[in-house]
């Protein structure tokens, strides 16, 4: 018997639960869509479409992500295409702080492109 | 269209009038499917190309208006069934799904091919129009073109269902082309080819495409006439009467 705060569910005396679950893979395939906004760009990761196929994909793509702004070309790829580090891993990312010297933005150079600009100001 | 005579412009005004409500009528029935789609990425997109075809006839009210008629909210909301120059084919309830892509793919293929001609017309502001709304509409082929194609081509409860979709829209989609008594000077004048050579060229693009995929185009049918001359089945009305409701609380509200 279902149990409800509200009384009228319980003065209906329902023994089961009428919505069935859903069945497993009871829609279409992922596709990931890439969005590119003007020709020699790079495409962009923009979000995801169900469909039944390629076609498809492209089909949606276009009206779920480039019917507003400047768009010039799509992409969809099935994700299940896509293969993927694990989230378990994701301490290869980290970087040592005695590493800086990889990271260019600490690299203090301003002194000597100032010093540069100077020499050239007074050659000129 | 200042070179044009008389005849000229009411022959022009009854064919802005068939195209326009023919998308008035067509947007407003597709758009009864927003929030029922079978999918929501397809919702989206039916609904969206509901909402192209309201935008294109208002292109056409206005360049009605520009003729002389009434602006294109009075033009679109306060007119009856038995003033409207559409096909009986747009009028028809959605029914299912079957049905309405079905529709959605003879309808568009001839809307495709009419705007195509009229790329060339020499009627500039019409010509003009045609031209911005290639986009929209190639975007319409190729949605209704790919849907049919995979359903036609899928197992055999699709199948079964396209082709019985077929059957109840053939006659109503050779309505499209029922002849105006303008045809003539449209041709002569040069501002469009005709219903009979739209009908042609239509009739073998759908049937290359609908034979490829294993349809059977209906023979012998008797085309369902009489929308042209403003003659309406009893679906009209009743639409009429939703897609006004709003405008007719308020005629001279501001939007």
């Amino acid at each position: 018997m279902i149990k409800s705060l509200d009384p009228r569910i319980d003065r209906a005396k329902i023994d089961h639960d009428p919505i069935d679950p859903l069945k497993e893979l009871d829609q279409f395939p992922t596709f990931e869509v890439f969005h590119q906004t003007k020709r020699g760009q790079q495409h962009v990761h923009v979000g995801i479409v169900h469909a039944p196929n390629a076609d498809m994909a492209l089909l949606y793509a276009k009206e779920q992500y480039a019917r507003r702004g400047e768009t010039s070309n799509l992409w969809v790829v099935p994700s299940s295409e896509v293969t993927a580090t694990h989230y378990f891993d994701d301490d290869i990312f980290e970087t040592t702080p005695e590493k800086i010297h990889r990271d260019p933005a600490t690299y203090k150079v301003m002194d000597r492109i100032k010093a540069y600009k100077e020499r050239n100001k007074t050659n000129a | 269209m200042d070179f044009f005579n008389e005849a000229h412009v009411e022959a022009a005004k009854d064919l802005l009038y068939k195209m326009a409500d023919d998308q008035l009528i067509i947007g407003h029935r597709n758009s009864e499917w927003t929030g029922l789609g079978p999918i929501l990425e397809e919702d989206i997109a039916f609904s969206s190309m509901a909402q192209d075809k309201l935008g294109q006839s208002e292109h056409l009210y206005n360049l009605l208006h520009e003729l002389g008629e009434a602006d294109a909210d009075t033009v679109a909301f306060t007119r009856n069934a038995n003033q409207f120059h559409s096909c009986h084919f747009v009028e028809y309830p959605i029914g299912e799904y079957d049905f309405s892509l079905m529709r959605h793919f003879l309808f568009d293929m001839a809307e495709a091919i009419r705007f195509e001609m009229l790329v060339n017309s020499s009627y500039e502001n019409l010509a003009m129009i045609a031209r911005k709304f290639k986009g929209e509409i190639k975007y319409h082929t190729m949605h209704a073109n790919t849907w049919v194609k995979q359903l036609a081509q899928g197992n055999e409860e699709s199948k079964a269902r396209m082709q019985s979709a077929l059957n109840e829209c053939w006659p109503l989609a050779l309505g499209i082309f029922e002849p105006g008594k303008h045809e003539d000077v449209l041709k002569e004048a040069g501002i469009f080819e005709g219903e009979e050579a739209l009908q042609a060229q239509w009739l073998q693009e759908v049937t290359k495409l609908l034979t490829d995929c294993g349809l059977v185009i209906p023979e012998n049918v008797t085309p369902s006439y009489g929308g042209r001359k403003c003659e309406h089945t009893d679906h009209l009305q009743p639409l009429l009467d939703e897609m006004t409701e709003v405008y007719a609380i308020d005629p001279s509200a501001d939007w």
